[in-house]
Formats: structure tokens, C-alpha cells, sequence
């Protein structure tokens, strides 16, 4: 095993999700079985292989300095569940 | 027991671009809420962020002026984790592989100097803002900021005292503002700094358990953060307990750190590179046009200003404060041919006028042209140096030139020898008392004489000459 319960319910926890015993017991047969299938990766020989962190072989893709039109207020504001004059209003984090 | 305090500091600074980092919104401080907002910097899924070019420039000037190396390939990389300021539920920033590593700054304290290293520059997007509800438990979120560049530099921790921190701090901000890549503006966030802090006793090597410190935002309160928290952290040791790792927030109107409140589980950013935004790569080529584009630093400048204009270091630190007076002066010195005069001028008068006024150079109604007229007047002895400081008065409240006032009031210098002979023969005539205590020995009253000459003269006698005459005359008496 590679991982524990108690590491999915960490996990679980950093995510804000919340799961039953039955889910947790059934994610931590899966996540061990991701793991176990990532460790075949490691049996391959890698030596000289730069790492790699795309799967795209693209550098330097920029935009210019140059400002565009933003949303319009009421379309950026639109999702939000409430709001208060022109901000969105969330339960207060600290007191 | 004697402890030592090790400091390092976490300097975060808005860049000056006119758009956000990987979205065209504005950056401009001070809009309504919201308005500066697009599906990109409001995390809208699907959306695909791309990297402000400028953003690069900017972060690379500022690693070259730090003596940085520069890493050839960087990336950015997500930080996770929820706050209401975070849309995406992630911060864009650069870990594994950040722009620029190694680098330092010389500091000087005490009139010693010695050099503070950072770890690391990199780039990354700023949050957004949230206004807490005082009555209600609600807090307000202005997504505006959301996605405006920052670059983080990240210092050694070779910092020994709250001092040091500060000068650090100054010339890090001097340095920004000196390259136009930061407005260097405190108050609204521009440059905000958190500090690491532990202490150790005189003799250890290895660090004690540091606490972190936020919410400090001026010089000074960094400065005072950090002097409370070495006290506080002393008189726990000194008292057998031990120093607990937390984040602790400034207290300015106390003027005490307090444990940040709410805080749970050690930061767990799970960071991973973002696969929305390709590799960075910095080429030899770019990397010199960088170079070219860079000014001459605050440094640098300094060391000029005293060799080649001969003044002295405390001057040329003052006239170096800024970009703006470093020009102004520099210019009055070059159109006056007298820095020393130039300089003068500029500590004195000038910047007693504009602090004043609270105003800064570029507002100045004294053109450097204007200034550099009047040393010149006063060189050619058309006006003495008193007159000379009635005159700038009249300069800075019109804007006039010299030569103008001077026409206007009549102000012009009596340096004839046959009218000031005369002035003085009768102010000889007219205190025949002070002339025989004079002659008996009585030196002291040569100085009364002079001042009887300019009186009468309405201080417009050239004070060399009446010296010379004055002397001559009094002798032949």
C-alpha cells in the first residue's frame, strides 16, 4: 500500500471535500492503484532524458503589454451567488 | 545570554505594465470594483492565460541590477489553496524552476557595508481584494487586483537586526523605483514586504524557530515589527520556553505581533507546474537588450556624483534619492559649471522649498536652467550671495528667471569702488566712537562696520569689496 486512509482524508481535506467511510475505503484502493501503475513508469531507464513539463515542445508563447476591454460589470458579477454594490460578498473568513 | 537575531525577507512588487499578467485587463489602482475583470483573471474555466511580455522585461532588469544569475529555461508552476481573493483556487507562480536565483545587493549600516544575498526572483500573479464587513459576517471581494504582476524576492537570511532590514528594504525600493519598474508606492501595496525572524544564541550556527511576519506597510512598521518580535522572542527563551513556528500579524496601533488567528494546518500548496503556460525561455540575445536598457543605478550614481563632481558622500546620497533630483541637480551643475555651488542650492533651498510645499522635483517652478543663471550671477559678482537668496524666493513663488527679478526689484550689486568709498567714509564719519575703540584694539568691531555698509546700502553692497575698502580705509584713518 502506498498510501493510507488517512492520507486521502488529508488530501480530501486541503481539496474541501467531504466523503463517506464506504468513499474513502473505495478512493484509497484507487489512488493505490494509480500509484502502483505510475511505478512502472519508473522501471524505465531514463538516464539523459531532460524532465518535462508539457506535453507541448512550444517556448516563449507571449502577449504584448497591450490593454484590452474588460467584461462589463454586470457580466463579470453574473455567476455570483451575492452580492454587495459592485463587489461579491462571501461569509467573512476572519473575525 | 546574548542572541542573534537572523532575519530574511519576502519583498513582493507591483510592476508598472499597463495590462495584468497573463490578461489584457488594466492594472490601473483605484477603479470601481470588478470592472477590471475578464473570464481570465476571473478563473473562469476553459480559459487559457498567456504571459505579458513586459512582465518578463521588467522581472529580468530587476534580477540584473541584483546581480542575479539568470536561468536559461523557468516555469510556472499552481499553488493551491482556497481563500475568497484566489478565484481559480490557485496562485500562478513560479517554484521549481523560478527566473532568476542567486543573486545580492551591498547594504550600508552603521557606515559599514556588507552585502545581503537572494535566493530567488520570480513572477506571479497578485490576488484579489477583500474588504471585511465590520458589523456584518460578510467580507466584499474586488477581483480588480486579481492577475496584476509581482515579482517576489526572496532574501538569504543574512539579515542581523532591524536595521539592516531596513536599509535592505530602502535599496531594494530605490532600485525598483530608479528603473521605472515599480511606483514603489506603500500605501497601496505596491511594495509589501514580510519578514522571517528567529533567534539563536551568539555562539550557534544552526537557526532557531522563526515566526513570520505580515502586515507591515511602511519602512518604519517593518522596522518596529521587528524590533518588538526580537524582544518578544528573547524574553521567551530567557524564560525557558520555546518559540512557536506561526505567522504573526503587526499590530500597528498597538504596536505589538499578535498569532494570526484561524489558522490551521501547515501550508500544504501541493504546487505543480501549470500546464496552461509553456516554458520561459531567456536567450543570451534578449538578455543584453535587457542590459543596454538598464539606467544607471542609485549605486553607481552615488560614487559619480562624488568623483567627478567633488562632493561629498552624504550630498550625493541625498541628490541620488530619486532619479528626478539626481537629473535636476546634474543639470544645474552642467549648465552652472559649479556642482559644489549646484549642490548647495539644490539641499538647501530647493528641497527645503519642496518639502515645504510637500511637492516633489518634477512640480519644482524653478526650471534647472533658471537656477543654474542665478549661480552664475552670483559668480560674476552682479549680486551677492544674500540677494541672491531674496531672489530665489521671488523664483520659486513666480517662476521668473534671476535676470527678470533682479530687473525688477533694481537689485542689482553695488561693486563700484567710488560709491561704496563714499558710503563708508560717512558711516566712518558717523560713529566716531566705535572708530576709537576700534583703533584701540577693539577688532571685533570691523564686523559692526560692515554691517553698518550693507544697511546702508540696503544689503546690495558687494560684500568682498566692502571688506577690502573697509579695511584699506580704517587703516588710513
Amino acid at each position: 500500500m502506498k498510501i493510507t486512509k488517512e492520507e486521502v482524508e488529508y488530501v480530501a481535506h486541503l481539496a474541501r471535500l467531504e466523503f463517506t467511510e464506504t468513499e474513502k475505503v473505495r478512493l484509497t484502493t484507487q489512488l493505490n492503484d494509480i500509484l502502483m501503475y505510475m511505478d512502472k513508469l519508473n522501471r524505465v531507464n531514463t538516464t539523459g532524458v531532460e524532465p518535462m513539463s508539457h506535453a507541448i515542445a512550444l517556448i516563449n508563447a507571449f502577449r504584448q503589454d497591450v490593454v484590452w476591454e474588460s467584461l462589463d460589470h454586470e457580466l463579470s458579477m453574473a455567476n455570483a451567488p451575492e452580492t454587495k454594490g459592485q463587489s461579491f460578498k462571501v461569509p467573512k473568513i476572519i473575525d | 545570554m546574548e542572541y542573534e537575531p537572523v532575519i530574511g525577507l519576502e519583498v513582493h512588487a507591483q510592476l508598472l505594465t499597463a495590462s495584468k499578467i497573463f490578461c489584457g485587463c488594466s492594472t490601473e489602482f483605484g477603479a470601481i470594483p470588478n470592472s477590471h475583470t475578464c473570464p481570465v483573471c476571473l478563473g473562469m474555466p476553459g480559459v487559457l492565460p498567456v504571459l505579458n511580455k513586459k512582465v518578463v522585461e521588467y522581472a529580468l532588469k530587476m534580477a540584473l541590477a541584483t546581480h542575479c544569475t539568470i536561468n536559461e529555461t523557468s516555469n510556472f508552476a499552481r499553488k493551491n489553496y482556497f481563500y475568497p481573493d484566489l478565484p481559480k483556487g490557485y496562485q500562478i507562480s513560479q517554484y521549481a524552476q523560478p527566473l532568476a536565483e542567486h543573486g545580492k545587493v551591498e547594504i550600508e549600516v552603521n557606515g559599514g557595508k556588507k552585502v545581503i544575498g537572494i535566493t530567488r526572483i520570480h513572477m506571479e500573479e497578485d490576488a484579489g481584494k477583500l474588504i471585511h464587513d465590520e458589523y456584518n459576517p460578510a467580507s466584499y471581494v474586488d477581483l480588480n487586483r486579481a492577475g496584476v504582476p509581482l515579482i517576489e524576492i526572496v532574501s538569504e537570511p543574512d539579515i542581523r537586526s532591524a536595521e539592516e532590514a531596513g536599509a535592505y528594504l530602502k535599496r531594494l525600493h530605490e532600485i525598483l523605483v530608479y528603473m521605472e519598474i515599480c511606483d514603489g508606492n506603500m500605501e497601496e501595496g505596491s511594495f509589501r514586504c514580510d519578514a522571517n525572524i528567529s533567534l539563536r544564541p551568539k555562539w550557534e550556527t544552526a537557526f532557531g524557530t522563526r515566526t513570520e511576519l505580515k502586515n507591515m506597510n511602511s519602512f518604519r512598521n517593518i522596522q518596529r515589527a521587528l524590533e518588538y518580535e526580537i524582544k518578544r522572542q528573547r524574553y521567551v527563551l530567557e524564560n525557558g520556553g520555546s518559540v512557536a513556528q506561526e505567522t504573526r500579524l503587526w499590530d500597528d496601533a498597538q504596536g505589538v505581533t499578535n498569532p494570526m488567528r484561524g489558522k490551521e494546518e501547515a501550508h500544504d500548496y501541493r504546487y505543480f507546474p501549470d500546464p496552461d503556460l509553456v516554458s520561459l525561455t531567456v536567450d543570451e540575445l534578449w538578455l543584453e537588450e535587457i542590459k543596454r536598457s538598464l539606467p544607471e543605478l542609485p549605486l553607481k550614481k552615488r560614487e559619480r556624483f562624488v568623483r567627478d563632481y567633488q562632493i561629498p558622500a552624504y550630498d550625493a546620497g541625498v541628490l541620488t534619492s530619486s532619479r528626478a533630483l539626481a537629473d535636476y541637480f546634474e543639470a544645474v551643475a552642467k549648465l552652472s559649471g559649479k556642482p559644489k555651488a549646484a549642490s548647495n542650492w539644490v539641499m538647501v533651498d530647493i528641497l527645503k522649498f519642496l518639502n515645504d510645499d510637500k511637492r516633489e522635483i518634477k512640480d519644482c517652478p524653478i526650471l534647472p536652467e533658471s537656477l543654474a543663471q542665478l549661480i552664475t550671477l552670483i559668480d560674476a559678482g552682479a549680486i551677492s550671495g544674500k540677494m541672491a537668496k531674496d531672489v530665489i524666493v521671488e523664483m520659486y513663488e513666480t517662476g521668473k528667471s534671476p535676470k527678470a527679478i533682479i530687473e525688477e526689484k533694481g537689485m542689482v550689486q553695488i561693486a563700484d569702488e567710488e560709491t561704496l568709498k563714499k558710503v563708508i567714509s560717512s558711516v566712518i564719519g558717523a560713529n566716531p566712537q566705535q572708530l576709537s575703540q576700534f583703533l584701540a584694539g577693539k577688532d571685533k568691531l570691523f564686523g559692526y562696520f560692515v554691517g553698518q555698509v550693507m544697511k546702508a546700502t540696503q544689503g546690495k553692497a558687494n560684500p568682498q569689496l566692502v571688506n577690502e575698502l573697509l579695511k584699506k580705509m580704517l587703516a588710513e584713518t
